[in-house]
């Protein structure tokens, strides 16, 4: 009894702790006067409302959904045939590129971010806003590759058998029968390289820091003026969409099960 | 369907657009930095194809080796906390419902992807002068006047902990959701408490899936390059923040690379050690 009553204190302490950098901000976020005070002084909605009318913060959030979408989008293209192939296929060799994608991942970001600047440097393309796209993808390719590779294994092999034995060829079989199945693994797979490259700091940073404002970037940059509400309110902003896709992710899909195979995947 | 080696340049074709964007995106980058490593900088922000070693020479100064050390120390420092407390909470986590698991999942996920920029902005407001705790200390009469706790060694620290501890627990969270729960009530039956059995039977049979989960935490900290900016004091920087400072801000590239291919084997050879380490829990 008492164990249970300490558990549940310090999973309540816990989840205070965690919430708390988060509480403070959205407190700040609606004072009325431009100081950062809490608690708040009086009450107002003017900041919120702010990232949507000041052309900076707005075009900031814009060019962070666009970066995010079409990223998470391409991270899908590069590892939806690469997980197809290596469940359709016997291919040991193919694991080399499993790896590779995972690689990324793992290392400490600014090795990769430094990769990419060389890269773009190199081939002078350095400050093009297309290239954070493509950075983004590679970087978080990881993310669709496992929850992929996850939901092509949990593909009952004696479905596609029933298919193939009634004349239907692989692209039929991936159409009709494959493509079904593994639909909640594709968007998890696409949401989580989406709130991963919408929250990036430092490869956006060093590959079109100077030409492009992503919403991370302009935080960044408005911290060096000086504290403004205006982050606060952005900030809560990002914290509930990515709270969000989270929370569709586990509504529509497995989520004990993706984090749960995830680590045995690595 | 017949799981047989392709054949054909029919049945390879899948794999060329992904193995295509691996190899241009990410191993020729990457191989670009080693090469950049040991290129000459030229004074005006550029370099020229070389092969001089004197971007490595540098790391035997005695500033390099104190960045060094401090980087390590605190990333150590970092994951002993994280692991701590996060073993502990994860194991207690895997015995909730489901419902109240995924209630925790999705909040933990939502503060692991938060921007570095924006934990480093959340932490410094929450220990600044006007807005901070220690408002509430002075509410309640445990202070007499609000200060600024930020930044400091502890609020780095404080910065670094709450960023690794969803990580940590997301780590540790297949490996304890697979421990046979049949384990700890053994040891209640014969007898011991649910401390003992704890720290008797579950961490000893663990103890593989900790090492392997301390070294991941290690390398996650290590990676960290806002929060020494945004909560430490110069001295507190970290070897990431100086790699981010030589890129872009001294426009020294080839010492940049240097300090970057250092950083990849260090993190490769952990990595390595901790692949190993979970390895053995599994044929164990």
């Amino acid at each position: 009894m008492l164990m249970r009553t300490l558990n549940s204190l310090a999973a309540g302490l816990i989840a205070l702790v965690l919430s708390a950098p988060i509480l403070v901000v959205a407190g700040v976020s609606v004072n009325e006067k431009k100081s950062l005070t809490f608690p708040p002084q009086g009450f107002s909605l003017s900041w919120y409302a702010e990232v949507f009318t000041d052309p900076g913060w707005r075009g900031a959030l814009v060019t962070s959904l666009v970066v995010a979408t079409l990223s998470a989008a391409l991270a899908v293209l590069i590892a939806f045939p690469l997980a197809w192939f290596l469940w359709r296929w016997r291919a040991p060799w193919a694991r080399a590129f499993e790896v590779l994608g995972m690689t990324p991942f793992i290392l400490p970001p600014v090795i990769t971010a430094l990769g990419f600047l060389s890269f773009w440097a190199a081939v002078g393309e350095y400050g093009s806003p297309w290239t954070v796209v493509v950075s983004h993808a590679v970087f978080f390719v990881t993310l669709p590759l496992v929850t992929l590779s996850l939901g092509f294994g949990a593909v009952d092999r004696s479905y596609v058998e029933a298919a193939a034995t009634m004349g239907a060829d692989d692209r039929t079989v991936l159409r009709t029968v494959v493509m079904p199945l593994v639909r909640p693994y594709v968007i998890s797979g696409f949401a989580f390289a989406f709130v991963l490259s919408l929250n990036e700091y430092i490869v956006a940073y060093m590959v079109v820091g100077f030409t492009l404002e992503t919403l991370p970037i302009k935080i960044f940059n408005a911290l060096r003026y000086g504290y403004t509400p205006t982050m606060a309110a952005v900030t809560v902003l990002f914290v509930s969409l990515t709270a969000l896709v989270f929370g569709l992710i586990a509504w529509f899909g497995d989520l004990p099960r993706l984090l749960g195979a995830w680590a045995k995947n690595d | 369907m017949i799981r047989r080696a392709p054949r054909g340049l029919a049945e390879h074709a899948p794999i060329l657009f992904p193995a295509l964007m691996l190899v241009v995106f990410f191993v020729i980058p990457f191989s670009l930095m080693i090469a950049v490593s040991v290129f000459r900088r030229v004074p005006g922000g550029f370099y020229e194809p070389d092969l001089v070693f004197a971007n490595y020479e540098r790391f035997l100064t005695a500033f390099f080796g104190g960045v060094m050390s401090f980087s390590l120390g605190l990333a150590a420092l970092v994951a002993a906390l994280a692991v701590g407390i996060a073993f502990p909470f994860t194991y207690r986590l895997v015995r909730l419902s489901r419902g109240a698991q995924i209630r925790w999942l999705v909040f933990l996920l939502s503060i692991l992807s938060l921007s570095e920029v924006i934990i480093g902005f959340a932490w410094s407001t929450l220990l600044s002068r006007t807005a901070g705790i220690t408002n509430l200390f002075v509410a309640l009469g445990l202070m007499a006047e609000p200060q600024s706790l930020s930044p400091s060694f502890g609020a780095l620290l404080a910065g670094l902990v709450y960023q690794a501890f969803p990580y940590t627990v997301l780590v540790l969270y297949p490996a304890l959701a697979r421990l046979d729960p049949y384990l700890e009530e053994a040891a209640r039956t014969l007898g011991s408490s649910p401390l003992r059995a704890f720290f008797t039977v579950v961490v000893p049979a663990l103890r593989n899936t900790i090492v392997a989960t301390t070294i991941m935490v290690f390398v996650f900290a290590l990676g960290s390059y806002l929060l020494p900016q945004l909560l430490g004091r110069p001295q507190h920087w970290t070897l990431s923040v100086l790699i981010t400072d030589q890129a872009i801000y001294q426009s020294n590239m080839p010492f940049a690379a240097a300090m970057a291919v250092f950083l990849v084997l260090v993190s490769l050879a952990l990595v390595g050690l901790a692949l190993l380490a979970g390895r053995r829990e599994e044929t164990a």
